[in-house]
């Protein structure tokens, strides 16, 4: 892998530089309070090296991601800027770029999107001009070639590290080593997968993704959930499409009395995190504790992932 | 075909309040097939309208024809000496259909009795299913003559996205994923390597982005 940077990102700088990297998450609020930010701000700093800022997760409005990571760089933490082909055509998106890079904006996570179905606004039209691979195209092509994606020239090309997010737990299982070949000849430069709870699965894809040397051409961050309780263990094997929790996990949850669940669901993750680690190939971790962000620094504390290196 | 489904009676009594006569016109062509706006349509609906006016004590007049196309001038033509007599047209035809009656009859109100829903076929009868968005640039060729623009939920070209589970679309364990599909196919054909080319951002110039479209055979317009 290259360790000459292509941006400022601090999250590049780590990755290029071989340390193992971590992110986490912070969904913005449903209303246009900057302090719900900068409280959960609050929380997560120091405690990785970059944020994702979600874009309307779920189809669910929010406060727009380019603004709220704004307000997170205002308080000192790194945001990756994550985009939906859902809500914008090609004219908003690379719109949209190119405003986030002018704001400081270093990270981009290129997404298709929940559908509308699942939101607040099902009867919303929705867009996908684009899928989240012709979106990695078009900002790499921005940056590196300063082309927009109808051929003018763009002047002050977007510096932003290209990411994307990978579910090697949806269907079809072999294709989803190629589907991350084709996010990589599109020009992605990390990704972040979807949450691992079956990691006998995920070695499998990771074996295939190693066997392929796409590891030497993306950093790949495992994506880790911690279970707040049995309940919610539950609803993720269940409820949420492309989601695999094996029936152990679902046991040892509901095997643990109620009070003891969280600190239970934290272990789960502190554990898969030191298997990720060991797995070759791995780059680093993205922790989403999903309208838990006070734990993310225990998680990586308990991990041994703290202090983050400065760079 | 064109796939159409009958709007809710109320929404068409509304649409006749105040009105004595009308006609009510079926479509010989796809609706016909798709057992909505036909000859037996017209009547059902004729009657229905007929029954709830007289229930109200304000009875309604009905002329009812069928005509081969609503979309051909040709035969719209047919029903010029019925128009005049009637208050308004309630058409069971597809939006086109629709739409080349009001053009034909400027003066006359001519109102939807259908909701035109897709463009698909059927898979036995009674059950139909879409097929085709009309994007105006085939792409079956790369995906194994299953289209995603209209059976993927989220027009992906380059799917499946992460919420394809055992064949199944995220958005309804009914709705089949496309791109599923689409591989099983692939795979069977022997043309898997088709899977890893990516297909470029889509020309919509060509859909209906580009405005309405028209197609003009330039041999048949002297």
């Amino acid at each position: 892998m290259s360790v000459e940077c292509k941006t400022d990102s601090r999250l590049e700088k780590i990755l290029r530089s071989g340390q193992f990297a971590v992110t986490g998450e912070c969904g913005p609020p449903r209303g246009a309070d900057p302090e719900v930010i900068r409280k959960k701000c609050g929380l997560l700093k120091n405690n990785a090296d970059a944020f994702n800022i979600t874009d309307n997760q779920t189809s669910v409005v929010r406060m727009s991601s380019i603004s709220s990571s704004v307000i997170m760089m205002q308080e000192g933490l790194e945001p990756v800027m994550q985009m939906v082909c859902r809500d914008r055509n090609r004219i908003a998106i690379q719109s949209d770029i190119l405003g986030g890079a002018a704001l400081g904006v270093k990270n981009m996570l290129c997404l298709s999107g929940d559908h509308q179905k699942f939101g607040d606004h099902p009867a919303a039209k929705n867009v996908f001009d684009l899928d989240s691979i012709q979106l990695i195209h078009a900002v790499r092509t921005m940056r590196d070639e300063g082309k927009f994606m109808g051929g003018d020239e763009v002047k002050g090309v977007p510096k932003l590290f290209i990411g994307a997010a990978e579910n090697p737990f949806a269907d079809p299982f072999e294709i989803r080593v190629p589907r991350l070949a084709k996010k990589v000849a599109a020009g992605v430069e990390f990704i972040q997968t979807q949450c691992i709870f079956n990691l006998k699965k995920f070695g499998e894809w990771m074996k295939g993704v190693v066997d392929r040397g796409l590891h030497e051409k993306v950093f790949v961050l495992g994506g880790v959930t911690p279970f707040k309780s049995f309940g919610m263990a539950r609803y993720m094997a269940n409820n949420v499409p492309g989601m695999d929790v094996p029936e152990e996990l679902l046991k040892r949850m509901k095997d643990t009395p109620k009070e003891k669940q969280a600190e239970e669901g934290i272990k789960i993750a502190v554990e898969t995190i030191q298997q990720l680690r060991e797995m070759k190939g791995i780059s680093g971790v993205h922790i989403m504790a999903i309208e838990w962000e006070e734990k993310v620094g225990e998680i990586a504390q308990k991990a041994g992932l703290l202090p983050r290196p400065t760079v | 075909m064109v796939i159409g489904e009958r709007k809710p009676f109320d929404e068409i009594m509304r649409m006749a309040e105040g009105l004595k006569k009308i006609m009510v016109l079926g479509c010989g062509g796809c609706v016909t097939v798709c057992l909505t706006g036909g000859h037996d349509e017209v009547r059902v609906l004729s009657s229905q309208l007929r029954m709830a006016r007289d229930k109200a004590g304000n009875p309604i007049e009905i002329i009812e024809k069928t005509i081969e196309r609503q979309c051909d001038p040709e035969y719209v033509d047919q029903v010029e000496s019925i128009v005049p007599e009637v208050d308004a047209v309630f058409s069971m035809a597809c939006g086109a259909g629709v739409q080349f009656m009001a053009e034909k009859y400027t003066g006359k109100p001519v109102y939807p009795s259908l909701n035109t829903t897709f463009v698909g076929g059927s898979k036995k009868e009674g059950y139909y299913v879409e097929r085709c968005q009309t994007c105006g640039e085939c792409k079956l060729y790369y995906t194994g003559g299953i289209c995603p623009i209209a059976r993927c939920s989220k027009s992906l070209l380059n799917g499946p996205c992460g919420g394809s589970t055992k064949g199944k679309c995220e958005i309804d364990p009914d709705v089949d994923c496309a791109w599923q599909l689409i591989i099983d196919r692939l795979k069977s054909l022997g043309m898997m390597d088709r899977y890893e080319d990516i297909m470029p951002a889509n020309d919509w110039r060509t859909n209906r982005d580009g405005g309405p479209r028209k197609m003009i055979r330039e041999d048949f317009q002297r």
